[in-house]
């Protein structure tokens, strides 16, 4: 037991990596906040060019989602990191990261959000038309509200893998959490750090998780009731 | 430069569909469709399922564009028209299945477009939106979002929506359609108001028993060509052509409610 405590939960070793540990922390805050904002800003664009095009272009716009979530990001990090300098280009370790996140998670948000835009009814498009709005006011104002709150849920969670996925920034050396933890692993050759990282991944996404669940369970329950009125309206139909 | 109006051309047709087409694909649904509606008049569209009246009626504002012909608003051509939005807000529109906005109040669904569009502040667009909203007879609704109305006091806030733009014509498609039988007598009501008040309108329904009261013109539509028009008393009580009577057949005037 005691083995098992030195190697894995050792009080003297956190008392010496716990700055380290919550600096990387910040940086891995952080890099979340650099790329989920410029995915989601990128993908939203993305899916909005998407709803408007048409033929060839809606084409090339699929399959340019496609490659993109298809393709790893690692290896999307290291061409842009290493491949760069060779091409004659230096690229810093963020330009890189935020190039070949906002690339990859971009994708994803594309999808979510092309999902819930086109889930809008068009009659919201048509009214919102017929009143003089422009195409800019009824996405905006009418139909882009409507169709976010359909796939809050995916927007979540696509966050949630996100912020798991700055983990890879430790491959170009950001000192964002696990490269740190990592750091003091080989410094103090014991794993506390490494658990202690953990748990402050648990820390950090377990609420937004819940968040997810408790979103979940209401689109679905919400999915219900809808289904529950249209049986009362039929039943209410036929007792006529 | 001020357009001059001759006197005579007031008195001409507020709408004008002028040998209207309209191709979807290789399959063309609309031959050939004129049709006037002058200011104050209520004109009713009438026909079977899929005979065109709702590709009519998008083509007046622009939410639909003919494949061939003309339409003309206030005598100018508005297929040539720059500014369709402005256009839009002359012409409003009622749905069949409401469309009202989910994730507004009902006071903001008839406010939106006085905000957005027409650009007043938010405080004289409320003032305007619960004016309407009143007019409609649910002054005391206002704070109320769509799902928790009736399906008839959802389908008079999107009257009331269409009405606060001030529009010169009013378009309706199916108002009452989805509605439960109970329900459609408000709505009508609202429609009987505006009529008296001097709107022109132009009506899809199949509310025969309320086109023979509410008419000053019937238009019977079939296949995408204009069968017979008239006023209502000879169309509905006189009809000259085989497939008018063949459609009137289905409506039992004196059973039907509204
Ligand atoms: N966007 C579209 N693309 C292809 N075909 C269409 C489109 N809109 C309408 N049509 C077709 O054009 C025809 C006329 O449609 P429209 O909706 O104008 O008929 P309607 O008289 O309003 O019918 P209903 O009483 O069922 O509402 C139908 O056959 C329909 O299938
Ligand atoms: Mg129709």
């Amino acid at each position: 037991m005691d083995a098992v405590l030195t190697n894995f939960a050792n009080g003297d070793i956190l008392a010496i990596t716990w700055r380290p540990l919550l600096a990387g922390l910040a940086q891995t805050m952080l890099l979340s906040l650099l790329v989920i904002p410029l995915g989601a800003i990128a993908g939203l664009l993305i899916a909005a060019l998407f709803v408007v095009s048409a033929g060839l272009a809606r084409v090339l716009l699929m399959v340019w989602i496609d490659f993109f979530r298809a393709f790893p990001p690692l290896v999307l990090l290291i061409y842009l990191y290493f491949g760069a300098p060779l091409l004659g280009y230096e690229i810093s370790a963020y330009a890189a990261i935020a190039v070949s996140f906002t690339l990859n998670t971009s994708s994803y948000f594309a999808e979510i959000f092309r999902a819930g835009i086109e889930g809008v009814p068009r009659g919201q498009w048509h009214a919102a038309r017929a009143t003089g709005m422009s195409w800019l006011q009824s996405f905006f104002v009418i139909v882009l509200p409507q169709g976010t709150r359909a796939v809050l849920p995916d927007l979540l969670s696509n966050i949630i893998t996100i912020t798991q996925l700055t983990a890879l920034a430790s491959v170009v050396s950001v000192p964002e959490l696990l490269h740190t933890a990592q750091l003091a692993q080989a410094t103090s050759y014991n794993v506390t750090p490494i658990i202690a990282a953990a748990v402050i991944y648990l820390a950090l996404l377990w609420p937004l998780v819940r968040l997810m669940s408790h979103l979940d369970a209401r689109r679905y329950s919400t999915k219900l009731s809808a289904a529950a009125t249209q049986r009362r309206r039929r039943q209410e139909t036929a007792d006529e | 430069m001020p357009i001059v109006y001759k006197p005579e051309y007031t008195m001409a047709a507020l709408l004008k569909l002028d040998n209207v087409s309209k191709t979807f694909g290789d399959r063309e649904v609309l031959h050939g469709v004129s049709l006037e509606v002058a200011p104050k008049e209520v004109v009713f569209l009438v026909g079977p399922s899929g005979s065109g009246k709702s590709t009519l009626l998008r083509f007046c504002n622009l939410l639909e564009h003919p494949s061939s012909g003309a339409v003309l608003f206030e005598g100018a051509d508005i297929l040539k028209q720059k500014n369709v939005n402005a256009l839009r807000q002359s012409v409003g529109m009622v749905f069949q299945s409401f469309n009202l906005y989910p994730h507004m109040t009902a006071l903001w669904n008839v406010a939106i477009a006085l905000r957005l569009v027409q650009r007043k502040s938010a405080r004289e667009a409320r003032e305007i939106a619960h004016h309407f909203l009143a007019e409609v007879g649910l002054a005391h609704r206002g704070s109320a979002y769509p799902a928790e109305l009736s399906g008839g006091q959802q389908q008079r806030v999107a009257i009331a929506r269409a009405l606060a733009l001030k529009p010169k014509l009013m378009l309706f498609d199916e108002p009452t359609s989805a509605l439960d039988p109970e329900l459609v007598g408000s709505v009508l009501d609202v429609i009987r108001k505006m009529r008296h008040e001097g709107m022109t309108m132009l009506i899809v329904s199949h509310e025969m028993q309320f086109a023979r009261e509410a008419a000053d013109k019937v238009v019977f539509l079939d296949q995408g060509r204009v069968v017979e028009a008239g006023a209502p008393a000879a169309l509905f009580g006189n009809p000259q052509q085989q497939r008018t009577i063949e459609f009137l057949s289905r409506f039992s005037l004196a059973g039907s409610h509204g």
